[in-house]
């Protein structure tokens, strides 16, 4: 807040090109709000489960000992590992370490694929077992599993999107990087997208207690 | 007097922080335990307490995302104004909750 006062007078002078006015703290606060709004999108998702789980408790269960626990959890263990290497990654820059940035931010594009690539296992795995949307086995279930496995995909897909997104934006950021154009004065796009990239994580310590942890 | 002294404890603490980074070793310990509470639930996961085995999975999942938000997203660290944002943003999904709930459960 106290950065405008801060602000030198030389950065009204036109002699001082290089001195960009930069609102670090309103760039920030842009991303903020922009976070709560997918917050409630998700939010949203997440009132129709518990309403349809608390009226359909027995449907809910028995689709919910479908789901593999253990690709849920290593999916849990890989998302919150890509975002430790994502604050590593913000932490180098910050220390003036651009290839050791570059390396963080590097692995934590491939946890996000890694990520996918256990989602396309798992998804591959119901949809053999003839689980998907509007499939005749599971029409033939109860309404409380096909609601589950609805909301199921249309959960664990919403994320899976979301995912694909933070690790097209992480890539800009690695290439921002690397022409250096993110530098250790100038870091708030990384950090920025390192917030995404964490929302996305805290959306999916929420899916996983709720379509995996059902035993 | 005293709100003179609080204010310069506050503007200090705010500067310091955006001077110096977080330190790796900080952010390492945080992931060991978001590890070990994921090891938690997937274990608790596996025992009976009827209504609570939900309620324990959801508390274990609202602290990791807290130690997220805090250190992760150094919400912890950062100017005031991101906790009202938050605490704005939980108080609408709190309420929109509870008036849902309310009209499931009491609609015949």
């Amino acid at each position: 807040m106290s950065e405008i006062a801060e602000r030198p007078p030389e950065a009204l002078s036109h002699g001082a090109a290089e001195h960009k006015h930069k609102d670090v703290l309103g760039a920030k606060m842009g991303m903020w709000i922009f976070l709560l709004t997918e917050l409630l999108l998700f939010a949203g998702l997440f009132l129709v489960y518990a309403v349809y789980r608390y009226q359909h408790t027995a449907g809910f269960h028995r689709g919910g000992m479908e789901t593999h626990t253990m690709f849920g959890t290593v999916n849990t263990m890989i998302l919150l590992t890509s975002s430790l290497t994502m604050v590593l990654a913000i932490g180098a820059i910050q220390r003036g370490k651009k290839w050791l940035s570059v390396t963080f931010l590097s692995s934590t594009i491939g946890f996000g694929l890694a990520f996918l690539i256990v989602k396309g296992f798992e998804w591959s795995i119901e949809i053999r077992k003839g689980i998907y949307p509007g499939s005749p086995s599971l029409l033939k279930k109860s309404n409380g599993e096909i609601l589950f496995f609805g909301l199921y995909y249309t959960m664990t897909g919403l994320h899976a999107l979301h995912v694909f997104a933070g690790m097209i934006i992480l890539t800009f950021m690695l290439v921002f990087i690397l022409r250096n154009k993110i530098t250790k004065d100038d870091y708030v796009k990384l950090e920025n997208a390192g917030l995404y990239w964490h929302l996305v994580d805290i959306i999916w310590i929420f899916l996983f207690p709720l379509f995996y942890l059902i035993n | 007097m005293e709100s003179t002294e609080s204010n310069i404890i506050v503007e200090g603490h705010s500067g310091e922080d955006k001077q110096e980074p977080i330190s790796y070793g900080l952010y390492v310990v945080v992931w060991l335990g978001l590890i070990a509470l994921t090891s938690l639930t997937a274990v608790v996961a596996g025992f009976n307490f009827a209504a609570f085995t939900l309620v324990i999975a959801l508390l274990i999942a609202l602290t990791k995302a807290s130690l997220v938000v805090n250190y992760f997203m150094h919400v912890k660290f950062e100017d005031k104004i991101f906790k009202v944002f938050l605490a704005i943003a939980g108080f609408t999904i709190c309420v929109i909750f509870l008036l849902t709930f309310s009209d499931v459960y009491f609609r015949r």
